[in-house]
């Protein structure tokens, strides 16, 4: 229990050297001194630096890899997060935050926005209200049916991710191959190169206040995976909490899709990873998975960024990461299978 | 029975689509009381016990707990009266014994809560009580069936309830453990706790409820002390099974033995014999 609990600082001080350990790496070679040197600067006007080294340094830092960093972590962490709090809703540790259909919807939106509408902004909007809307249609099947709402749920979001993965084939299929087309696969790949502060901005405090209320709620996740009537008989309202957890995760999953593409694997991998290092505890398991997401993803994105001269999208990497990786833990995991 | 009914079944009747499962069911149970709910598969006694827990609305009828109406009552506060020991099972997640104990602090929490050390505090002492604190901190998916069982009574006496209703408790058990439940069982009893379980054996029935409630088709057929309910007769008609009920010499209880094997009890008898004889040398080996 009290190893358990002294791992979310430790884990916070990891992430906090991660991003700095990332700040240094980039095509331009940056060493932590000159780093140091800067922000002592910046922040208490200490030492002494040329203008021009200054300003490099500023857009290099700030405007270049900062906002990749923390795009990188609120995709991690978020990911993580829905991936963990579906694990533990619909008592399957196989299930990713892909089970209603949230990223066939994104992918959907913004291929359709990208066909048919020429702004930036329009395509993030639309895939972040396919993203809902792909949910909305797999709850709704589900509520149509009497029966076993777990197994309902999963069924509707098999039939609306499904769906949605179909209508974007249609698009594919009528995209101008010359320029459209590439955009929309290479957009489905997943990559950071697009971020920018607004958009993380408006991506980033949904998906942290969202990520906030889950580890709040993490309380009810444990008997929620027992099962709905023994959640219900333990006072739980299992209908709307439920209800409410769907609702945040699709939210934060959704996001990272309007800030980066599609992201795979991360939502099943790291609460498995975490479970493995901090136990099922979903008290402790939802803001571990948060944190380990985050590093990952910053790991993930520094590799992606520095393997080859051209930059490899992201989805690519951590499917390449995921799959080998998850043939290695499911030995291990089995045991807690039952 | 002069003492006020604990809670109060009336008129309850359930339908899945086309099928009648539960037809106009009235029962009524005491504080302390063991009640055993008996009948052959299928028959709706676990939709019974799910109407009870306030799981499933019935089509007509209603659930009364001290005079009032379960469904009106908010499902922290029936928790806090009524626990669910739902038939042994394995959790997908290998959560400790103490965090299942502790899901039974929930119905004392609000919104959005961490257990504090009295939860803490609750939950080990459940768990002493039941003679299992050496469990505690042992994965749920990997203790033995019993132990699961009394984890989750323990989960029970955490919830801060009194009366328990549990579905099959000894389903799955081996003899040993099947015994230690029922020890348990009437061990709390005894100290002012109520059950009411479901059950497809009459002779644990015998054993330690105070009553039987038998149900075929959706129907209370027979109602009353375990002695007189539990006959010959009944268990016929309950199970279609020919099984004598008889008395004990001396001792507090009926036996249940089947008719089947009693006929053939020469021959059983004789085959054993010789049985016996040719083994006796490698018995005594041994």
């Amino acid at each position: 229990m009290k190893t358990n609990k002294k791992i979310l600082p430790l884990l916070l001080i990891v992430l906090v050297l991660t991003i700095c350990v990332s700040l240094t790496i980039g095509k331009y070679p940056l060493g932590l001194t000159d780093i140091g040197n800067f922000f002592l600067l910046k922040l208490f006007k200490m030492g002494n630096m040329d203008v021009r080294q200054q300003d490099l340094l500023s857009n290099l830092l700030f405007d270049i890899r900062l906002p990749r960093i923390l795009a990188a972590a609120l995709i991690g962490a978020s990911l993580s997060v829905a991936g963990a709090s579906f694990q533990a809703m619909f008592v399957n540790p196989l299930v990713s935050p892909s089970l209603l259909g949230v990223l066939a919807g994104a992918s959907f939106g913004a291929a359709l926005g990208m066909v048919f509408s020429g702004s930036w902004f329009a395509v993030q909007c639309l895939t972040f209200f396919f993203g809902f809307l792909a949910v909305g249609i797999a709850v709704a099947i589900a509520k149509m049916h009497k029966g076993n709402t777990i197994l309902l749920l999963i069924l509707g979001g098999i039939i609306s991710g499904a769906m949605f993965t179909s209508l974007l084939s249609v698009i594919k299929y009528i995209a101008d191959p010359a320029n459209q087309l590439p955009a929309i696969v290479q957009w489905l790949m997943g990559g950071l190169s697009l971020v920018d502060y607004k958009t993380l901005l408006a991506a980033g405090i949904p998906q942290i206040v969202s990520i906030a209320l889950v580890i709040l709620f993490s309380g009810y996740l444990n008997a929620l995976s027992m099962g709905d009537e023994e959640a219900r008989s333990l006072g739980i309202r299992v209908e709307r909490i439920r209800l409410l957890l769907i609702f945040l995760a699709t939210l934060m999953s959704a996001l990272t899709v309007v800030i980066a593409g599609m992201i795979g694997w991360v939502g099943l991998i790291i609460p498995h990873i975490t479970r493995m290092l901090v136990g099922p505890d979903n008290k402790i398991l939802v803001p571990a998975s948060a944190l380990i997401g985050a590093i990952y993803l910053i790991a993930v994105d520094n590799v992606s960024r520095m393997l080859f001269v051209v930059e490899i999208p992201m989805g690519i990497v951590t499917s390449l990461v995921g799959i080998p990786f998850f043939v290695l833990i499911l030995r291990k995991a089995q045991k807690g299978w039952g | 029975m002069g003492l006020k009914p604990l809670i109060k079944i009336e008129g309850i009747s359930f339908g899945y689509t086309q099928k009648t499962v539960l037809a106009d069911i009235d029962l009524s149970i005491t504080k302390g009381e063991v009640v055993a709910v008996l009948g052959p598969n299928g028959c709706g006694k676990s939709t019974l016990i799910k109407i009870m827990l306030g799981l499933l609305r019935p089509d007509a009828g209603r659930v009364l707990l001290n005079g009032e109406n379960i469904r009106k009552l908010d499902t922290r506060y029936l928790a806090q009266k009524i626990a669910y020991v739902p038939q042994t099972h394995k959790s997908s997640f290998p959560y400790s014994v103490l965090d299942v104990v502790l899901m039974g602090r929930i119905p004392h929490k609000t919104f959005f809560f961490r257990y504090s050390n009295k939860d803490m505090k609750i939950a080990q002492g459940a768990l002493e009580r039941l003679s299992v604190s050496h469990l505690t901190s042992r994965a749920y998916t990997e203790i033995s069936g019993g132990e699961r069982q009394l984890t989750l009574i323990a989960r029970a006496l955490a919830q801060g309830a009194t009366t328990f209703i549990m579905d099959e408790p000894a389903g799955g058990l081996d003899y040993g453990n099947q015994l230690k439940l029922l020890d348990q069982i009437v061990k709390l009893s005894r100290e002012g706790y109520t059950f009411i379980k479901a059950t497809h054996s009459p002779e644990h029935a015998l054993w330690i409820a105070h009553r039987a409630v038998l149900i075929k088709k959706g129907t209370i057929i027979a109602d009353g002390p375990c002695d007189d309910v539990i006959t010959t007769e009944n268990l016929f008609h309950l199970y279609n099974a020919r099984v004598n009920v008889l008395k004990f010499n001396d001792g507090p209880f009926n036996v249940c033995v089947p008719q089947t094997i009693c006929g053939c009890m020469d021959a059983l008898h004789d085959r054993k014999e010789s049985i016996f004889e040719n083994n006796q040398k490698v018995m005594q080996c041994q």
